[in-house]
Order: structure tokens, then sequence, then C-alpha cells
């Protein structure tokens, strides 16, 4: 025997590469994508349809697109894309709205507290959270003193709070009402007392039967005509109430259904303990309740997020609405795709960042039973 | 008895609650109805719904039914009712087709195609629907060309920024035929398909229920077509000096709601059907291939029904969703009742209250309607146990 073959002892010869035909790009695609003649058809005609819309599109956003000019002629002269000047030119007004110009740090200020109230509220390891959850709670006080002013700081209007922070301060501050009072509800319409199930129950169906754009015009049209004669009530309040009172429905059926979803020994074994109704919500019911609820809960919240840009229609300007204000100013007519491109993104970076947050929780919280 | 230990009883505990929960919301009411009746006094408004029948004095610009500015606001009322049902039951369909396609393609093995399903799906759910809505509507209002300049894809269809022109059909006299074909044949496949699962529960055989009912359902009203002498003629849109003489109009506000609203509504339709397709579990295929069940039957017997108990109450709300949606129509301005009624009525009138009241009623009654049906076809096809 010469030495041209290596020996090895046994159990010591290295790992060979795995062959050819069960890995690599080539069966990947042979496997994801040519499987079969209707997938070929299926991947062929994908991407023929990506030929037609990718190039085009990037073209017109980036590559073609204006940055710099200061109206739509000027942007035309420079190229044919986008013409990202307008949202460069009104950035601001974009995302403080109308809010007075030398008083927008207390926006920022506002942003950086309320990023920093966020965090213990979704990341459940952060070190002193328990104290740090008090801030969270003291926050909204905070919030409003700085928005809104008093106290020695500068009053400002709430007419005047737009664009992108009036979207946030309606979805925050329902996302944070409606969660409570959505609960109350559903444990109303659980309960045993047939005249507050009853009233929860109308309440319920009467809110989720109307479009959020009717209670809007309620609140803007007639709700002062229920108040005693001479108040006159902010139009951002009453569009918080009603924005809260909308998606506390909603959230009260998603709870209703994660609490049908706990098997009534739970509450035998809680009411065999000694609780009270309360003790047994708050301690047994409710933490595996709310736990099994969560994807439907977030998605109320990414849908009450969306729903905050029709405040347009009862004449707040939010984000949206800075936009079409730009569209009828006659130096930027006529750039819809601009604005509306834009105004999708800002909202879309929210709502995804909201429903992968949701998909994580989900699979944190899916503790055992899980094949 | 004192009302410490009265409290501490359960049963008293409940009767006390409820009967406090009544006195407020009594008291409640008492305090909005009288600040009310204060404040129309003090503005010197009556309650009452002698409005309805003054005329509306506005144009519409889409109207179903005959309509002019001389008409009661009652009528206006009923023009945009129908406006919104019409952008609902489009819209359903619409996304129900797109919907299930993309929620079976989401499914496909096929990588590329998964994900373009995937994108699409995220971004349009992302994005607010009013967005959506008037992107679509400045896309065919500022970018298609204008009347003068029309683009036209097909014969008699012109696609400008005034609207999508398209051709009218015209039906003559001997149509009813086509209808009296086309309703004898939706009996004849009902009594066919009842005494086919009869005789099928009897012996066994199985007779292809669904390619007969298709057939004789689009098969005869051809056929009385064709014997009637094809009584229906197309009237074509012409351009006579600045605008398109004859021919249908489809408005671009009707457009970009109806296609914004749909393609919305597509994308969480597309993922509720992934989830009840997915939610059949694997080893029903197998059970049927086992059996030595056709994989066409599979589907169409075994895996369908069981996927659609999953899939219909939550296509259920969509539909609501849907509905509900359209009342943002007043965003662009397309004629619903919300745009008609809730808008230029209740300023016109002054009648804030009466027309919130009929306008949240009429949704509240369309949303009960809806759901009742739903519920009705959700008792058929649900699983029934012992």
């Amino acid at each position: 025997m010469t030495d041209t073959t290596e020996r090895y002892e046994p159990g010591t010869h290295p790992d060979l590469p795995p062959p050819m035909a069960t890995h690599g790009p080539i069966v990947w695609m042979r496997k994801n994508l040519f499987s079969s003649p209707l997938n070929v058809a299926l991947t062929l005609l994908s991407i023929y349809f990506l030929y037609l819309i990718v190039p085009g599109a990037l073209q017109w956003a980036f590559f073609d697109a204006v940055w710099d000019a200061g109206s739509r002629a000027e942007c035309r002269e420079q190229g044919q894309g986008a013409c990202w000047a307008l949202v460069d030119v009104r950035f601001g007004q974009f995302i403080y709205g109308f809010y007075p110009e030398h008083l927008r740090w207390r926006v920022d200020v506002l942003a950086v507290l309320f990023l920093i109230a966020l965090v213990p509220i979704l990341w459940d390891k952060a070190p002193f959270r328990s104290r740090w959850l008090i801030y969270s709670a003291v926050f909204p006080f905070i919030g409003y003193f700085l928005l809104v002013g008093g106290l020695g700081l500068e009053p400002v209007e709430t007419s005047k709070i737009g664009g992108f922070t009036l979207n946030v301060v309606i979805g925050v501050t329902g996302i944070a009402a409606s969660l409570p009072l959505g609960i109350l509800l559903a444990l109303g319409r659980r309960s045993n007392m047939p005249i507050v199930r009853t009233l929860c129950v109308m309440f319920i169906e009467f809110i989720r039967g109307v479009p959020l754009i009717t209670l809007l015009f309620v609140a803007s049209t007639m709700l002062n005509y229920f108040l005693p004669p001479g108040t006159t009530f902010d139009l951002v309040l009453r569009v918080l109430i009603m924005v809260t009172i909308f998606s506390a429905a909603y959230i009260a059926e998603v709870v209703r259904g994660g609490l049908q979803a706990i098997p009534k020994g739970q509450t035998e074994a809680a009411d065999a303990m000694g609780l009270r109704y309360w003790q047994s919500m708050r301690l047994v019911v409710l933490p595996q309740a709310l736990k099994i609820s969560i994807p439907g809960i977030v998605n109320t919240f990414v849908g009450l997020f969306k729903d905050t840009t029709l405040v347009i229609i009862i004449g707040l300007t939010d984000a949206l609405g800075v936009g079409r204000a730009a569209l009828s100013d006659a130096k930027w007519q006529g750039l819809a795709w601009e604005v509306y491109v834009f105004a999708a993104i800002l909202f879309f970076v929210c709502c995804f960042g909201m429903s992968r947050y949701s998909i994580y929780l989900e699979k944190k919280l899916h503790t055992g039973h899980k094949r | 008895m004192t009302l410490g230990r009265l409290w501490s009883d359960k049963r008293y505990r409940a009767v006390i609650t409820q009967i406090l929960v009544v006195a407020g919301m009594f008291m409640l009411l008492a305090f909005l109805a009288t600040n009310a009746v204060q404040n129309l006094e003090a503005l010197g408004k009556t309650f009452g719904f002698e409005f309805l029948q003054a005329p509306a004095g506005y144009d519409i610009n889409q109207t179903l039914i005959p309509y002019d500015s001389r008409d009661t606001h009652f009528r206006a009322g009923v023009v945009g009712l129908l406006n919104t049902g019409l952008i609902a039951v489009t819209g359903c369909i619409f996304a129900t087709i797109l919907g299930f396609i993309l929620g079976v393609l989401r499914l496909s093995s096929n990588w590329l195609i998964n994900r373009i399903v995937y994108c699409y799906i995220e971004f349009t759910r992302n994005v607010p629907v009013l967005v959506q809505i008037l992107l679509w509507h400045a896309v065919i209002v500022h970018t298609l060309p204008a009347v003068r300049q029309a683009v036209s894809p097909a014969e008699g269809v012109f696609l400008t920024n005034r609207g999508f022109y398209v051709p009218q059909p015209i039906f003559e006299d001997g149509f009813s035929l086509v209808v009296v074909a086309f309703l004898a044949a939706v009996a004849g496949v009902i009594v066919f398909s009842r005494w086919a699962k009869k005789h099928q529960e009897a012996t066994g055989q199985i007779y292809p229920v669904f390619s007969i009912g298709v057939a004789a359902i689009v098969g005869l009203p051809l056929l009385a077509f064709f014997v009637a002498g094809m009584p229906v003629s197309l009237e074509m849109p012409e351009l006579t000096g600045f605008n398109f003489q004859g021919g249908m109009v489809l408005r671009p506000e009707f457009i970009a709601l109806w296609f914004a609203l749909s393609i919305y509504t597509a994308a969480f339709i597309a993922e509720i059907v992934r989830a009840g397709i997915q939610a059949v579990s694997h080893g029903q295929t197998e059970a049927a291939f086992a059996l030595g069940i056709k994989p066409n039957w599979t589907m169409r017997l075994i895996i369908i029904p069981q996927a659609l108990r999953v899939i219909v109450p939550p296509l259920t709300s969509q539909y609501l969703n849907l509905t509900k949606n359209s009342s943002l129509a007043i965003a662009i301005g397309y004629m619903d009742i919300v745009a008609t009624f809730g808008g230029i009525t209740l300023n016109q009138t002054g009648k804030e209250m009466e027309v919130m009241i009929i306008v949240l009623s009429i949704y509240l009654v369309i949303s009960l309607l809806i759901s009742a049906f739903m519920n009705w076809y959700n008792r058929r096809i649900a699983l029934v146990e012992r």
C-alpha cells in the first residue's frame, strides 16, 4: 500500500460536504421555484411582474428623484422622478403641524420621554422595571403639560397640535385609555347581572355597528348639545373620547374571546380558594385571557392608529391633512404621489413595527403545549 | 339588616349594584336630555323630521335612481344609501375573489410568489385605508389623460381623468326571456341538487351536481339569449365636443373608492383564508387519500368545508368593515349616505341631531342585517355536533 490515501481512525474522518444534488442555489431554485409546470409558469409570471414594477419604481423614487427645489416647476426642470423636495420643505409641518416653531423643542422632548416611558412596557427584562413603570404611569400628565403648556410653560391651543404629532397623540391616548375600558366592558358582557350585561352588549354592538367617521361627526357637530349650556369642549378632546370608546368596544370583543377560552374550572377554583370576584379576575382569569388575546388586541391598536387619519374629515390637520394642504398649494399642485407615498411610509413603519412586536410577544408567551 | 350586611351577601350585592347602575344610567340620560332641550331652545331649533320632505336643492353626481335638485332630502338620502350599497356589494365581491386567490397563493410552495403576496399583504394592511383611497383617487385624477386624449384599451372603453367611459348595454324587448331562463335554471338546479343528494344517500351514486349546475345556469340563459335574437345592444360612448356622449361613466370617485377598499380588504381576507386552510390538519388530507378519494374531491369535500368553518366568522367582520369604511367616501367626494345626507343635508338644514340619528341607525341596521345573514350562513356550514 502507498500513502496516497490518508488513513483515519474510526470516527475521526472530517465531515464531507453534502452531495451537490441536495443543496446549493440550483437545488433550492429547483425545489422552490420550478418544482412543477404550474410553478414554472408562476415564477416566470412573477419575474415579469417584478420587471414591470420594480425598475420603474426605483427610477421614480431614487434615480430620477429631485431632493432640492422650491416649487413643482423647479422640480420638473431637474428631472421627471419623484419631487421629494416637497416633503423636504414641508417636513416640519408633517411632523409638528402648526405647532409654534419656537416651541417645537417641547414636542421633541416629549418624543424622547415617550420612548423612555415605552421601554419598560415593551421590554419585560428592563432593569428597575417596576420603578420605571411608575414613571410610565406618570408620563401622560407630563406629556399633557409639555404639549399644552401651563405652569410656567407658554400655553399652546390644542388646535395647533397637528401633523404626525397629532396622530401619535390620538393613537397613544386611545390605546392607553381603551384597554382598561375595553376589559371592563368585556367583563360586563360576561357578568351574571342581566342589566349590566344588557347595557354592555348594547353599547358594544352599537359602537361596532357604526363607522368611526359618523362617531367623529357626532363629536364635531352634536356632542355640544348634550353638555351643559355654555360649556365649550375642546375638539381634540372630543375626538380623543370618541376614538377611545370606539376602540374600547373592539377591545372588549377581543378580550371576551379570550375570556371565553378560559375553562370554567379556573373561576371555580378561584372561588374555592375564597378569592373575591375582582381578585379572581385580576389574579387568575385575566392574566390567562389577556395572554391569548394579545394578537387581537395589537391588531385593534394597529387599526386604531390607522384610523387616526380620519380626523382630517372633521377638520383637524394630521400628517395626511398637512399633505393635502400642501397639495392645494399652487406651488406644489399635482404632487399627490409624493405626498401620499410619504404618508403611507410613515404609517407603514409604525403599524408594521407594532404587528411585528405582537408576533414576537405571541411567540414569547406561547409557553407549553408547543409541538 | 343593615346595608353593610346586605352588601356582603353575594345575591343582594348583585341586585344593589344593578339598581345603582340603572339609577346612574337614568340620571345620565336625564342630564343629557335636559341639556339637549336647553341647548336647542337657546339656539331656537326644534326637534323634528319635517325637513325630510323639504326640497334638497343640491345635485348628486352619481345616482342609481332618478334624482334632481328639486327632490326631497329624503330622496337624496335614499340616493346616497344606494350609492353606499353599490360600493359595499361590488367591493365585497371583488375583495372576496382577490382575497381567496391571494390567500391560496400565499400558501404556494413557490418562494417568489409567496414573497410577493406577503409584501402585498403587509404593505396594504399597514397603511391607512384613507391614504390608499386618496392615493388612487389622485392617480386617476392627476395621471390619467384629459377627455380629449383619452386612453382606449379596448373598443368603446375610454380611460380619462373624469372617469372611465364604458359601453352601456341596452336591453330590448325579449330580454325578459333571458331573465326567465335564468330563474328557471336556478330553480331547476336547486331541485336537481336536492334530488341528487337524496339519490346519493339512498344508493351512494354521485352526480356531478356542481358542473351540471354551472352548465345549466350559464347555458340556459345563453341559449335563450340567442333564441330571442340577441336582444341586447351596446351603446358606445362617443367623443362629441368636450365630453363623451352615450355609454356609461364610472366616476373617478367610485373607481378609487371601490378599488382601494377592495384591495385593502382583500389583504385581510387573504390572511383569513390562509389561516383557515392551515387550520385543517394535514391528517384530513392523508386520511382522504388513504380512502382513495381523488385530490380535487379531497379539496372540495374534505378541506374546503372544514376551512370555511374557520373562515366565515372573520370574513363577516371584514364585510362589515368594508361597508363601514365606505363612509370614507366623503374624503374624495363620492356621494354616499354620509356625504349626501350626513354632509350636505346636515349643513343645509342644521338638523345635526336628527340627521346623525338617522345615519347612525342606517349603519346599525346594515350591520345587523349583514351579521344576521352571515350568522345564518355560518350556522348552515357549522359542525353538527351531538
